[in-house]
């Protein structure tokens, strides 16, 4: 596709990504003032754009973008090494830069000319792997051409190295000296062939953090250090009962807070109805800083109705869901095999047990907010976002400016896992700006965060097992009984069990009796994505359970998980990372795990060593851990990961995610809860939500991740689901309590 | 940048009862605040100075993100009112590099340590100041730093520290 060139502007190759992902190759005119279609970041004078992802300077230093949303699990490293190996130069003549949110409107309607940009699902890579190799093939490929016209010789005759290109006998032209000519050229009209693995320099080397400068020193910029000339920030008091209303506001002395400028009613969604903004009904407070709205706010004197929730406590939710599961009411089928009952009546063994999970807040470091300008008709969001595109719906559908019209700028983000994928605190802003005519920051305390999430579900597993007189696991129950994941869905058809029970999670498919069955728990509380959302909903309970298995029949945990697992093959799985669940390859992390934390050797120091395995998002990990008890504080001597994730593209950040993911698995399966009574969020702040520290947190993680040659997969969440169970299970080994019900901390010192 | 910025005031005074400006030294720089008084440091320094290195995370003095150092001294400033400040000298992220990185950033760097970032600026701050009052760290001196990082990034802080403590023995011979 290409477009007429006006040979008296700069020109560029417009290299961009099709709804479908397909590449789409032109030639465009650059007009710096005015082109909406380039980022300013990647324009300039002395320099050539190749494409939206590239930019190459004369002095052959290499710009590239970076589409994700930064989160923390490296993807402005990872997604820009993928352009930078194909493209052939060193790593170290790139510079990385934040791309902003790249709407386009095409004929086949919304589309996006960098791709997939959200950050969600672990997917950032894996979508990236062939796309933006291509886009970098492609790019190289014409700056070949323009050496092959410039040297008169056959294309196929010259190859590259470190950002040159390079003639049989020896010649070189860097690509500064031929960015020029190469936009020039005509784009091929299929991507050329990419760089078989033997020969990647970039891809599979441990490579820091681009901007880890930056962050050193203080200069990164984050959604919250966002400013801009004009804006009032603005805090929100929101009401704290569940779907809530503002029943009388005083603002009086709010208003005589120096600094603060407005008060205004933003009114939240109704019950039961699609969510579409702001969480809560609430005040904002509109101020010329910080401080003075959170002065003013203090100032207001508020009362609230209580709304349809009032009773809603997370002790009525627990005997609820218990209830189901006793009576077996209203169950949804989520997956049944075989015949349960036989499998019943010939049991040798019968095993079962329940398991307690509780809401989970997010608490990213960096608290929701957003800073919005809205015009007449055009809006700019500058946020810390896990779903941009979400965000530029919402502020269209809150304002009526098109798509098109509205420029949504990432930052880096303090923390994601899940929490940005709504986009609330964005539409709340929207909300507010429009109230006040003005441009809004808007920021949220850690006491709003804490109480105004979208909860991981609470929810209420029964496990089953029966066994043969050989001791195999001939049928398999797994009921959960929870506030389920979906939450006013937006047109969005979810199926119920959604986000908390999957019907092809181990050990489906390899029992041959199976019955998985999901009941559902009525909540007023917001229920949202957290960090591999289900798998640490459920493998707690799964991983625990087999561990149960095992001690109850005396087998060794390790066999029993390798028994069931059964032979190396691949089986359906029809959840998110299928098609397939490869057997052998969780097998695989789950003896290399074993080994590493030397698992069944004789122990006589009081230590317990407990091992756990899953599969996430096409992803396999297994964790070990080596605990005691010291009085009353439990220490972790070791945490040991091993993992597959196909081919890592950056081993240093992947290393950093399994550790990470461990230690937040840890931190949360220890101490954390979000309980609620009265229709209220008790926690406020971190000294009743507390992270872990560093005194608790083990020394090392010692991460193994496997050298595979499969597809890549995101190294994002796979670090979290197996590490609780592991855990637990250490925890019993140590102690004999088997802790049943998460967070652990509170039942291991009551049942000590 | 903002550490570039020249040194200027704060806000005028909104109200004639209010007292004679605060003044205070903030990475070397003289600066007044003839606002609030009881404004917190940590909203000083971002939304008046623009110095968003320092990062607000609780507001109750338990996550660390807001850590400074108050005369050399690691310092949460989500707490600590403008007024109490008055006189002091204050080192916020951006005033820990010299011409060069500091030993502990230059660590941080070489360690891969950040993640999402937005707990490093204080957890820098803490290790700086830890290592001048135990240039050698044991595990437990280093454990003694509570700044809260959500991403678990804390076993390459550990890593960073004893780097960056080993590299400053060696600078010192």
């Amino acid at each position: 596709m290409s477009a007429p060139v006006d040979r008296g502007r700069r020109r560029f190759l417009a290299i961009t990504l099709s709804a479908s992902g397909a590449l789409l190759i032109g030639i465009r005119v650059a007009r710096a003032e005015t082109d909406p279609d380039l980022p300013p970041e990647l324009l300039g004078d002395d320099l050539t754009e190749l494409g939206p992802f590239l930019r190459i300077e004369r002095d052959n230093r290499v710009v590239i973008g970076a589409r994700g949303c930064e989160i923390g699990q490296g993807v402005i490293t990872s997604l820009p090494m993928l352009i930078a190996e194909e493209l052939d130069v060193d790593w170290s003549q790139v510079r990385v830069i934040q791309l902003p949110y790249g709407y386009v409107e095409t004929d086949k309607g919304p589309s996006n000319k960098y791709g997939d940009q959200g950050a969600g699902g672990s997917t950032s890579v894996s979508d990236g792997w062939k796309e933006l190799r291509e886009a970098g093939a492609t790019a190289r490929w014409l700056l070949v051409q323009a050496a092959a016209r410039e040297w008169n010789l056959p294309a196929d005759q010259l190859r590259t190295a470190s950002g040159q290109v390079v003639a049989p006998d020896g010649r070189k032209l860097t690509y500064g000296a031929l960015a020029r000519s190469a936009a020039a050229i005509e784009a091929p009209a299929a991507p050329p062939p990419l760089k078989k693995p033997e020969d990647f320099h970039i891809v599979g080397k441990p490579t820091r953090v681009a901007d880890a400068r930056d962050i050193v020193t203080g200069r990164s910029r984050f959604g919250i250090d966002s400013y801009l000339a004009g804006a009032l920030t603005a805090v929100m008091l929101r009401s704290p009962y569940l779907d809530g209303t503002l029943d009388t506001l005083d603002d009086s002395e709010a208003r005589k807070v120096a600094g603060v400028r407005d008060v205004i009613h933003i009114p939240g969604p109704k019950p039961e109805q699609p969510f579409v903004a702001g969480l809560a009904d609430g005040v904002a407070v509109i101020a010329d800083n910080t401080w003075a709205a959170l002065k003013g706010r203090d100032a207001l004197k508020v009362t609230w109705k209580q709304g349809p929730w009032s009773k809603e406590s997370t002790g009525a939710l627990a005997a609820k869901a218990n209830e189901l599961l006793d009576h077996n009411e209203g169950g949804v089928a989520v997956r049944r095999d075989g015949d349960m009952a036989k499998a019943r009546k010939q049991a040798r063994y019968n095993v079962e047990a329940r398991y307690e999970m509780p809401f989970l807040a997010h608490a990213t470091m960096e608290t929701p907010g957003a800073l919005i300008d809205l015009k007449q008709d055009s809006a700019l969001l500058v946020a810390s976002l896990q779903s941009p595109g979400g965000a530029s719906e919402m502020i269209s559908d809150l304002t009526g400016i098109p798509r098109r019209a509205i420029d949504v700028r990432m930052t880096r983000a303090g923390g994601g896992f899940g929490r940005r994928l709504e986009n609330d605190f964005v539409g709340e802003a929207v909300l507010v700006a429009k109230a006040a005519g003005k441009p809004i920051k808007l920021i949220w305390t850690r006491e709003d965060d804490l109480q105004h999430d979208f909860y991981r579900p609470f929810g209420v597993h029964k496990l089953a097992a029966t066994l043969d007189r050989k001791k195999k696991v001939t049928s398999w129950t797994h009921w959960c009984a929870a506030t389920p994941r979906p939450y006013r869905e937006n047109g969005r058809q979810r199926r119920i069990f959604d986000g908390c029970l999957e019907p092809d999670d181990f050990p489906a498919g390899l029992v041959a009796n199976l019955d998985k069955t999901f009941f559902s728990v009525p909540s007023g509380m917001p229920r949202g994505w957290w960090r591999a959302p289900l798998h640490t909903f459920h493998a707690f309970s799964v991983q625990s359970f087999i561990d149960e298995i095992a001690v109850t029949t005396k087998q060794d945990a390790v066999k029993l998980r390798l028994e069931m697992l059964g032979d190396a093959r691949t089986i359906p799985y029809s959840g998110h990372g299928g098609p397939t669940f490869d057997t052998g390859r969780l097998a695989n992390v789950l003896r290399l795990c074993a080994d590493r934390i030397g698992w069944g050797a004789k122990r006589n120091d009081g230590h317990g060593i407990g091992i756990a395995c899953h599969f996430t998002f096409g992803g396999y990990s297994a964790h070990a851990f080596e605990v005691a008890m010291e009085g009353r504080e439990l220490k972790i001597h070791r945490a040991v990961v091993a993992a597959d994730i196909g081919r890592v593209v950056n081993p240093l950040g992947a290393e950093a995610q399994m550790m990470g993911g461990t230690i937040d698995a840890i931190s949360t399966a220890l101490n954390l809860a979000i309980t609620v009574k009265d229709g209220e969020v008790q926690q406020k702040n971190f000294p009743d939500y507390p992270l872990l520290r560093m005194a608790q947190a083990p020394q090392s993680v010692e991460v193994t991740i496997v050298d595979s040659s499969e597809e890549p997969r995101g190294a994002g969440e796979i670090g979290v689901p197996s590490a609780a169970p592991a855990l637990a299970n250490a925890i019993y080994a140590a102690t004999t309590v088997r802790v049943r019900k998460l967070p652990i901390m509170p039942q291991l010192l009551r049942m000590l | 940048m903002p550490n570039d910025a020249e040194p200027k005031a704060g806000p005028p005074p909104k109200h004639s009862s209010m007292p004679q400006p605060l003044a205070l030294t903030v990475n070397g720089k003289p600066y007044e605040h003839a606002g609030d008084p009881t404004m917190p440091l940590l909203w000083f320094l971002r939304d008046m100075l623009q110095l968003t290195g320092t990062k607000f995370g609780c507001g109750v003095g338990a996550c660390g993100a807001c850590t400074v150092l108050l005369d050399g001294k690691a310092t949460r400033s989500c707490l600590l009112p403008m007024q109490g400040v008055a006189g002091h000298q204050v080192t916020t992220i951006e005033g820990i590099a010299g011409e060069n990185l500091h030993p502990v950033q230059a660590a941080w760097i070489e360690e891969d340590v950040p993640q999402c970032g937005y707990c490093q600026a204080g957890q820098i701050v803490a290790a700086v100041d830890l290592l001048q009052r135990k240039p050698k760290p044991s595990d437990e001196d280093i454990a003694s730093i509570t700044n809260l990082c959500r991403c678990g990034t804390y076993p390459r802080i550990r890593r960073a520290i004893l780097r960056a403590s080993e590299s400053m023995q060696a600078a010192k011979k």
